[in-house]
């Protein structure tokens, strides 16, 4: 394991900011925590690095326990903050150099690696102007070298894609991939669950400190609801009257709009079309995505099997 | 843990990096200060004045010029700069990503806020020898005192950037501490010759009393055993409040 927690908790004050929380990483996969803002993430990951220390339980990295030498640790992981940290007067290559002497680079070494990250993250175009002049989404590239200077066996990103555009994010989640193939362990933060979805090989969804569902995105899916998806607006009386008797898994409702999950939604389809006298609702039938699970389980809606 | 001096020293690096691009907007200007001085009110007023202590009104001021330009340099750099970068561009928080511990940050600064305070004293010096006002070579003993008195006042100035909760305080620190200690600190006037007794010690706890009296002492090239005291006051005082501050920005830093 790369990382592993045992009954993880931190107190602010009257706050428990994490509860009782048990995480195993295993080495080379990408591994997404979710959650909305306040969950815990951001503390739980400050503790995985050592620089906040839980009020009770343990966390060891690569086999190390942080509290006992962090500096071990983070020699060896590479963490991306969610505010970019870069000095605004300097060039790509300078702040990538600055990044490289906390930990210890030498030249030749240096320069080398900066060279490198400039081409793996497509920086060399702007790597001599000044990092104010660059756009965000150059900015959040170049945040992401910072963290790759020391050629981390785990890389840790606190929402890396949030404020940015489509196109962007995309390019990101290209360079994620690509580490992981090359066998670096990632963690990463998001809220975005089609960012987890199609980044993560393994979830944990955390609300109030605790994580209250874990595994891979499909198994998540399967177990906590079922692979496809009917939504629609309707109220809480014409309901009755659209299914009528037709049995689902589960259901979800959040205001008026409706959204259930079963195996098979082609027929439950027909039978709400067949229902549906004179309104021809819209309805959308897709796969079921992390975001369900994702409301199901913080229950930000009504929930039951009805 | 412990400070690790390449860690700091990567600090400091991050720090000079940076002011080797912008030193002529944000070390430049600050340097005129003492130098603006010495030129209106030891050559304009001191047009009116005979002389002061045995010496010409200009000489009697550049020693304590210098440590006052000291004082500014390091001053500078740990109060808003220090704060800055710690609760708006978090550079702190990117650093202790990497092996750099709270300790190392501290130190790295501090070693910063040295050096600017040696640029600034010593460019200092280096004006009034041209002008002919440090006497040679006795003045040279001088350029001991510039990292001492920087070294005082970065330790005041981080333990105090890091209890406030709002960068606003910071005028105060200016114009109610280190403005008054500028014009009382012997540096205008020998405050031995205008308090009576009982204020002479009260005085004594100033701050920038004890760089002036040394680098007034090494620029007449006589020096008495209250060097001691004054030397003394500043290793010691510093000591504890960087002790203070190494506390304080572990708590700042990692919780």
């Amino acid at each position: 394991m790369i990382i592993e927690a045992r009954s993880v908790s931190k107190r602010f004050g009257d706050r428990l900011a994490v509860d009782g929380l048990d995480l195993d990483v295993p080495r080379g996969i990408c591994f997404g925590l979710l959650g909305p803002n306040g969950a815990g993430k951001t503390t739980t990951l400050r503790m995985i690095y050592g620089v906040t220390k839980p009020t009770s339980g343990s966390i060891r990295v690569f086999g190390i326990d942080i509290e006992e030498d962090p500096r071990a640790v983070r020699a060896r992981l590479g963490v991306t903050l969610q505010q970019n940290v870069m000095i605004e007067v300097l060039s790509p290559a300078d702040n990538l150099r600055v990044f490289g002497r906390y930990h210890l680079l030498r030249e030749p070494e240096l320069s080398q690696r900066v060279e490198q990250l400039l081409d793996f993250l497509e920086l060399r175009s702007h790597a001599g102007v000044p990092v104010r002049e660059l756009s965000g989404g150059f900015q959040r590239r170049l945040a992401i070298a910072l963290s790759l200077m020391n050629g981390p066996e785990l890389l840790i990103l606190d929402e890396p894609t949030t404020g940015l555009d489509p196109a962007v994010r995309l390019a990101l989640w290209a360079r994620v991939r690509a580490l992981r193939a090359g066998g670096t362990t990632v963690l990463l933060t998001t809220h975005y669950m089609d960012e987890a979805q199609r980044l993560c090989d393994r979830v944990a969804i955390m609300a109030e400190g605790k994580i209250i569902g874990e595994g891979a995105p499909e198994e998540l899916i399967i177990s906590h609801l079922a692979p496809e998806a009917v939504e629609f607006d309707c109220g809480a009386r014409e309901e009755a009257a659209l299914l009528d008797g037709f049995s689902v898994r589960h259901r979800v409702r959040a205001g008026n709009r409706l959204m259930l999950y079963l195996d098979d939604a082609t027929a439950l389809a027909e039978h709400i079309r067949q229902n549906d006298s004179g309104d021809r609702r819209t309805l959308v039938v897709r796969p079921t995505n992390l975001e369900d699970v994702f409301l199901s389980l913080t229950g930000t809606s009504l929930e039951g099997g009805a | 843990m412990s400070v690790s001096l390449p860690h700091a020293l990567s600090v400091w690096r991050r720090n000079a990096a940076m002011y080797r691009r912008t030193w002529m907007w944000n070390i430049l200007p600050n340097f005129f200060e003492p130098v603006l001085y010495l030129m209106a009110i030891g050559i304009g007023v001191g047009a009116y004045i005979d002389q002061m202590g045995g010496l010409s009104y200009a000489a009697f001021l550049a020693p304590g010029l210098v440590c006052v330009a000291a004082m500014n340099g390091a001053s500078f750099e740990v109060t808003y700069n220090i704060y800055v970068r710690m609760n708006f561009e978090k550079a702190y928080d990117a650093m202790l990503t990497t092996p750099v511990e709270p300790d190392d940050v501290l130190a790295g600064e501090i070693l910063w806020a040295l050096t600017r305070s040696c640029i600034y004293g010593g460019c200092f010096f280096v004006v009034i020898a041209l002008w002919g006002l440090a006497p040679m070579p006795s003045s040279l003993l001088a350029i001991a005192i510039i990292p001492l008195a920087g070294l005082l006042f970065a330790a005041i100035g981080i333990a105090f950037s890091l209890q406030i909760q709002t960068i606003d305080i910071f005028s105060f620190y200016f114009t109610l501490f280190l403005t008054p200690l500028f014009l009382f600190s012997d540096v205008f006037f020998p405050l031995k010759e205008r308090l009576s007794g009982a204020w002479l010690w009260v005085a004594e706890v100033l701050p920038l009393l004890h760089p002036v009296r040394l680098a007034r002492m090494a620029f007449r090239g006589d020096l008495s055993p209250v060097v001691a005291w004054d030397v003394g006051y500043i290793l010691v005082l510093s000591t504890l409040l960087l002790a203070w501050a190494r506390r304080s920005v572990r708590r700042r830093l990692t919780s």
